[in-house]
């Protein structure tokens, strides 16, 4: 077997890529639908029609898809400037906590400034937990997916110290917060449905991280550092600056996703705020290419399967499991396909 | 020749080439072609080799010399053509094969294990699979052959405390070692001194009258001139000449590999040098190790004047260029630039003291090689075109426009990624973000390493053009050719300290040559 370097392809091919990532995905999920003894067609019109059939569900699709888009992101914002954050979950749960804080014992004020209050809080619980990593890193060069990793293992525990001790409700055994105050929470912006301010924050997000990488000096000055440290130092650009802000910045956006998941979706800080939103952004950026409007659009597909693999199963008992199984596929496909945008390999006889 | 080449010659089913009696080809390789993707680095190439001959083969970066080789040598496979070894047709899938035809190579990097001894290394690799390792009776080869070749190193020394030359000896040794009788050195003498090449070179003969043969890669004339018995010249992937040494000249020779006369070159001459630009006072600077690498080294460069800092790699010149462009922490000792100290590690501020800054190493300090030409161009003065935080991208494509043209760079455009450009084209983005600001200092480390005859030229061209204008430069280069072509002054560095400064337009390459190699007496 012979693998060799391609010559880069034309853009159109680097689009199409995650597109037919996904397509063939879809076909080799079939197997484990098979095996669990679904109806194929009915199982993936089901899953469309139950994420985006109804305007309910669309609309629910959007609310499931705001924290993945934040969290893919906070992850694409790192890499690109080789900041291996894999703390996201961790620097979620610390803007849960900040925001259920103030959003508990918030002043009277306005509510615009409340929630000011709520989202400030959230973003920098976020983004200062992520520069603990960054300052390890840039300071002792201690490796940074060690750090960010096992810090989210540390966050969790401080939320559970949190939610048994001085947060949680009173007169309850559950390591649950009580309900932040109504002026706390993220208005619902369509009626009959839950779709809230933080979806429009999520699209805001992506749009600002795409104007931060291509518009700005700071975006300039961390690609540099992300595709060559060295040679960025050389040119006068402090490395260590832009890794400590980047992480402030990634960190923020994940602490973005805990604050919805309180202020829109929970009312209350609880264990199990996230079902891995933090590790499934990693996933989605990856999927997006680390670009911002490709994350987005991960982070809906994402969405897209969560949401319909439970019409899914309630059609055709298909486990709602399986959009674990179709995400983990998502992403192998989609390396083995970027691996074969970049490289030919030929088989070579003997 | 000696009358005994003859007598091997014996037996093999070659023809004599001419009237009296050849000694027989022992490597062939007939109509060889190899492409990478769309470049073509060897086309239609026939070469041979006889036995106990020494044949260099000449060519500038890039003719396809090393390709060739890798081919002989197994590491390649050839798209087409056929390789004989001794008469017989082989097929090579990896070096293996081609070491158990009693090929062997030394690489312009060493292949050493710095921390086992030269016994060891020698030894590595060639057990042929028994389970223990016979190291006296692997001594007893190895004093043998060092006896037998004159390859006086230390067998129980550890490879890291050998000098440069001490390692090549260890991986000639390993060649024959695993009884090599055909060598390929792969540009042996780039990183060797004068006096360290001249030990090669009577090692290479006492090799051939024993009847090794010998291929030589180098793009250096008179090395060629004086080692060679014929030669091969390769260009952009053909071979265009084959001389016999005693027939040709280094005129000759220098004509059929760049394909033009090369013009005598004439220094143009020297202003009257001006105030001091960059002083240099002191300066102690470690290397990775925590060794001192520069050693109180002073140093005063006048406006409108070239030094050249002569001297064999891992002398200190990395170190110090690493100071002076703020990418390493001085110990003790201060620099000036204009005047103005420069605050000790700080790249900004080795930026902004107006110093042209052309890195030793293009590929990984020099340039962000996966970004654009343009986002290339803007390395050091992006901050420049920031309004309001942000980039003014249109101002940034007419800033490269500007460059492109005024350096003549080859891209596809100014949006093209750097990596999509050649070695030559890379080092022109580096000089047109240096010396297009017209910067009072310029500190360029090797400035032409590996790049081509024509991409040289126009590095030189630029530099004489800073010194015109009255910038003071300091020159690190490795090749001596170069320094004496540009420097108004040469110093060399040894072991961390300048052993002596010579004026350029009087120094003897000898001089220069015994300070390299540390000998610190006047020549006779």
């Amino acid at each position: 077997m012979i693998i060799t370097k391609r010559a880069p392809l034309p853009g159109w091919v680097q689009v199409l890529v995650p597109v037919g990532a996904i397509l063939v995905t879809l076909l080799l999920s079939a197997a484990p639908i098979l095996f669990a003894g679904g109806d194929l067609w009915l199982s993936y019109t089901s899953l469309f029609k139950g994420a985006l059939g109804t305007r309910y569900n669309f609309l629910e699709t959007c609310v499931k898809a705001a924290p993945l888009t934040f969290t893919g992101l906070a992850v694409a914002f790192a890499f690109r400037a080789k900041f291996w954050n894999i703390g996201a979950e961790g620097q979620l749960l610390a803007g849960a906590i900040a925001a259920t804080w103030v959003g508990i014992s918030a002043p009277a004020l306005p509510k615009v400034a409340v929630l000011i209050l709520v989202c400030t809080a959230g973003f920098l619980a976020g983004g200062l937990w992520a520069t603990v990593p960054a300052l390890l890193k840039t300071k002792y060069r201690v490796d940074d997916v060690v750090t960010t990793l096992l810090l989210n293992y540390v966050m969790w525990h401080i939320m559970g110290y949190l939610l048994f001790g001085p947060l949680q409700m009173p007169n309850s055994s559950w390591p649950r917060s009580p309900a932040i105050l109504e002026i706390a929470r993220f208005p619902v912006l369509l009626a009959r449905s839950r779709f809230h301010l933080g979806i429009v924050l999520a699209v805001a997000a992506v749009l600002i991280v795409w104007f931060i990488n291509s518009k700005t000096v700071f975006g300039y000055r961390a690609r540099a550092v992300g595709v060559n440290p060295r040679a960025a130092a050389f040119g006068g650009i402090n490395v260590n600056s832009v890794i400590i802000r980047t992480a402030l910045l990634s960190g923020g956006l994940a602490g973005m996703a805990g604050v919805g998941e309180v202020a829109a979706i929970h009312f209350h800080l609880l264990m199990d705020i996230s079902p891995g939103f933090g590790y499934s952004g990693i996933v989605i950026a990856m999927l997006g290419r680390l670009h911002p409007l490709g994350t987005a659009l991960a982070a809906f597909f994402f969405s897209v399967i969560i949401v319909g693999a439970q019409s899914m199963s309630r059609l055709t008992g298909v486990p709602t499991y399986i959009a674990e199984v179709i995400q983990g596929m998502a992403l192998i496909v989609m390396l083995i396909a970027l691996l074969l945008t970049e490289y030919r390999i030929k088989a070579v006889k003997d | 020749m000696p009358a005994d080449r003859h007598a091997m010659s014996a037996g093999t089913e070659e023809a004599p080439a001419s009237g009296h009696t050849a000694p027989p080809c022992v490597v062939e390789m007939r109509s060889i072609t190899k492409t990478f993707l769309d470049v073509t680095a060897n086309s239609n190439v026939t070469f041979s080799l006889r036995e106990g001959e020494i044949c260099a083969l000449l060519g500038e970066n890039g003719a396809g010399k090393t390709t060739l080789m890798n081919i002989l040598f197994g590491y390649y496979a050839a798209d087409s053509g056929e390789i004989r070894i001794g008469g017989e047709k082989v097929s090579f899938s990896s070096p293996k094969d081609a070491i158990a035809c009693r090929i062997g190579m030394v690489h312009q990097h060493f292949t050493l294990v710095p921390s086992q001894t030269v016994l060891e290394n020698v030894v590595v690799g060639s057990g042929g699979g028994k389970f223990f390792l016979d190291l006296s009776g692997a001594r007893k080869k190895l004093l043998a052959l060092q006896e037998r070749f004159g390859l006086s190193v230390d067998p129980d020394a550890p490879v890291w405390t050998l000098p440069i030359g001490g390692q090549q000896k260890v991986e000639i040794l390993k060649a024959l070692y695993r009884d090599a009788r055909i060598l390929i050195l792969d540009e042996p003498t780039a990183v060797l001194a004068p006096l360290e090449t001249r030990e090669l070179f009577a090692t290479l003969r006492t090799l051939a009258a024993g009847g090794c043969s010998i291929i030589f890669i180098s793009h250096k004339l008179y090395e060629v001139m004086e080692i060679a018995d014929r030669v091969v010249v390769l260009t952009k992937g053909v071979l265009t000449a084959e001389r016999k040494v005693s027939e040709t000249s280094e005129r000759e020779l220098a004509n059929l590999m760049v394909g033009r006369d090369l013009a005598e070159k004439k220094r143009p001459p020297r202003g009257t040098p001006g105030s001091p630009l960059l002083e240099i006072r002191g300066l102690t600077v470690k290397n990775d190790r925590n060794l001192e690498a520069v050693n109180d080294l002073s140093l005063d460069i006048r406006s409108g004047e070239i030094l050249g800092m002569a001297g064999v790699s891992g002398n200190g010149q990395r170190e110090l260029a690493e100071a002076l462009f703020g990418l390493r922490k001085p110990v003790s000792g201060t620099i000036s630039v204009n005047g103005m100290p420069l605050p000790p590690a700080r790249p900004k501020a080795s930026v902004e003291s107006g110093m042209g800054r052309i890195p030793e190493d293009r590929m990984t300090t020099g340039l962000l090689l996966e970004l654009s030409v343009e986002e290339n161009l803007v390395l050091e003065n992006h901050a420049d075109f920031r309004s309001l935080g942000m980039l003014d991208h249109g101002a940034i494509g007419r800033h490269a426009e500007r460059l492109i043209s005024d350096f003549s760079i080859k891209t596809d455009g100014r949006t093209a990624k750097a990596q999509t450009l050649s070695g030559g084209n890379l080092q022109k983005i580096i000089l047109a973000r240096e010396l297009s600001a017209s910067p009072k200092v310029v500190v360029a480390a090797q400035p032409t390493r590996g790049l081509d005859v024509g991409a040289i030229e126009y590095v030189h061209w630029r530099i004489l053009d800073a010194r015109a204008s009255g910038a003071a430069i300091l020159l690190i280069s490795e090749d001596l050719d170069e320094i004496f072509q540009l420097s108004d002054r040469i110093a060399v560095m040894y072991e961390g300290r300048i052993m002596g400064i010579a004026d350029g337009g009087s120094a003897s390459r000898e001089q220069i040559g015994l300070w390299m190699s540390g000998v610190n007496e006047p020549c006779a």
